[in-house]
């Protein structure tokens, strides 16, 4: 068995050759899959640090994804019709800088996060399940009423936005930018699963009342955990937004929450590594197999039932065995 | 009378028609230990839980250091300096030995939210997770998986958890359990030299520990204190002797 970080490593890898060789021998729809599944890789990675780490089972994380997108899809749409975004009680003009969408993305989600945590989080197993869901078809019924922005058949933005010093339109160059932040999250996940709040947090999702006796509050730490896990999320629904230049409220649908948690429970559910794979692992299988059958998800279940049946901690717990919490 | 550490007046719970404490009033001091016996069923747990604050009494008042406390939270009580010992352990069983007494250090220190810098590299919560660990004898399973240690381990574990507090009351619900003669004897010399720090209420249904280490014994049954007194009082008191210690003493 190898260990878990060098696994990761090979992952990693994965990652980097697959788009060069595309690069090289001139594929750019593979390129385009790689980026698609790096997306959706970071925005399982935003969960797993709400699921695996805080132990909270959000079937609504499609909200966060969404916001994302809308935050670009709105910011860009006024930018390319030169129409203010509001004019009181201050003008604010639309924007197709990438930087400020993220920041927008991350602080809108964060928000929203915020506000559904507290609701959420007063209860817990399937209840919190069916809270963060009906979270989920509100904004999704709302977006779609939204008649200012597309309503029902989302935003087109034309070209996508700015980053400085590339042109985001060559798929290798947006490739890099998504990989690179997804690295980045990964990065300051591995932190954050070391640090003192990873190490009360993963406390708090194992003996909350242990929590409780040495004077900290469980709550309040899933409740961060929540709000880190939404910023995450919305940062890739951005990206995915530009991805595509396209936003629709099928972003915000549950089916959405639902693949991201799929992506998840695949590679492993609180491996750092585990939303990658399991995102990776995801696109493939819409490619391959979605190319045989329109009824390719029939397959994408089978390989679930058997994961969840047979591999507890996921492809990455079948490759590596049990979680060791020191390396 | 200022030496009173906590106090309980007049404590009343009741589960429908059952009543798990009634009217209990007793208080312990600095520098003792207060040993509560009783049959199982008598009543304890409910007692501990109301003492920490993780059940409301329906009536009676719990007053730690002067204060009244009966409406504050397990943990604004536990920050105030009552720390506790589960009977059947609460610790985080997929992480290592020593990272649960940092949790114990991390509480102490009222400031989780570093995000960034790993736990195990801070010197004083790791410094002072390991102190406690040694204090009871754990030192050498530091780095194991907490599922891995036996149960009279656990509780050792859980006695280190409470110590990382530094609190000003311990109160601990079967320290012993499962501990074994030799690791018991450990314990019951520990826990003699730990009264000095701070008092202990001491909830045992290891006989020979209670007489070795109480001050004062209270013997619940029923929900009610039917006697309180020194080691030859409660010995002797044939009440208890009836309800209780019958055949064992």
């Amino acid at each position: 068995m190898i260990r878990e970080h060098q696994l990761n490593k090979i992952i990693l890898s994965i990652f980097l050759i697959i788009p060069l060789w595309a690069f090289v021998t001139d594929e750019p729809f593979t390129i385009t899959l790689m980026t698609r599944a790096t997306v959706f890789a970071l925005a399982a990675v935003g969960l797993n640090i709400a699921l695996g780490l805080g132990g909270l089972v959000s079937l609504g994380h499609a909200v966060f994804f969404g916001i994302g997108g809308y935050s670009m899809g709105i910011l860009a749409c006024h930018a390319q019709t030169y129409t203010p975004l509001m004019e009181w009680p201050m003008l604010v003009s639309g924007s197709k800088s990438m930087p400020l969408i993220w920041i927008n993305a991350v602080i809108m989600s964060a928000l929203a996060a915020l506000l559904i945590g507290i609701l959420s989080l007063r209860t817990s197993g399937v209840y919190f399940i069916m809270i963060t869901l009906a979270f989920g078809q509100m904004f999704f019924f709302f977006s779609i009423s939204w008649s200012a922005y597309g309503g029902e058949d989302g935003l087109s933005i034309y070209i996508r936005n700015e980053f400085p010093g590339l042109n985001t339109l060559v798929p290798i160059q947006y490739y890099a930018l998504c990989l690179a932040l997804l690295c980045t999250v990964l990065w300051i996940n591995s932190r954050l699963i070391n640090s003192p709040f990873g190490l009360a947090l993963n406390a708090a999702r194992q003996v909350p009342e242990r929590v409780e006796t040495v004077g900290l509050n469980p709550m309040r730490l899933k409740l961060a955990a929540f709000i880190i896990s939404g910023a995450v999320t919305g940062l890739a629904g951005a990206l995915f937004a530009d991805l595509n230049r396209f936003v629709s409220p099928t972003m915000f649908s549950w089916q959405t929450s639902g693949e991201i948690m799929v992506f998840v429970i695949i590679g492993g559910v609180g491996r750092l590594f585990g939303p990658v794979v399991g995102a990776l692992m995801f696109v493939a299988l819409e490619h391959w197999l979605g190319g045989l059958s329109d009824f390719w998800h029939i397959y994408l279940g089978i390989l679930l039932l058997g994961i969840v049946l047979f591999g507890r901690g996921g492809l990455i717990g079948m490759i590596c065995g049990e979680a060791r919490q020191h390396e | 009378m200022n030496d009173i550490v906590l106090a309980t007046k007049g404590l009343t719970k009741r589960f429908g028609a059952l009543t798990a404490s009634e009217n209990i009033t007793l208080d312990l001091r600095a520098g003792e230990i207060h040993a509560i016996i009783g049959p199982n069923g008598a009543g304890k747990s409910t007692l501990i839980a109301q003492v920490c604050g993780s059940l409301k009494p329906d009536s009676g008042t719990v007053h730690f250091l002067g204060r009244d406390v009966t409406q504050k939270t397990t943990r604004s009580r536990v920050q105030a300096g009552l720390a506790r010992s589960f009977q059947i352990s609460a610790l985080s069983m997929e992480d290592s030995v020593l990272q649960n007494a940092l949790l114990g250090a991390l509480g102490a220190s009222r400031n989780p939210w570093r995000f960034f810098k790993p736990a195990l590299e801070d010197p004083t919560l790791v410094e002072q997770a390991e102190h406690a660990l040694e204090r009871v004898g754990l030192s050498g399973h530091a780095t194991q998986r907490t599922s891995e240690l036996s149960h009279g381990q656990r509780r050792q574990l859980e006695v280190a958890i409470a110590l990382t507090l530094y609190p000003k009351a311990f109160i601990m619900d079967e320290p012993m359990a499962g501990l074994g003669s030799e690791g018991s004897v450990q314990m019951t010399d520990f826990l003699d030299t730990l009264r000095k720090e701070a008092p202990i209420l001491l909830v045992e249904h290891d006989m020979d520990a209670v007489f070795a280490l109480a001050d004062r014994i209270s013997v619940l049954v029923y929900g009610k204190v039917i006697a309180t007194g020194t080691v030859e009082e409660i010995r002797t008191n044939p009440h208890v002797r009836d309800a209780y210690l019958g055949e064992e003493a």
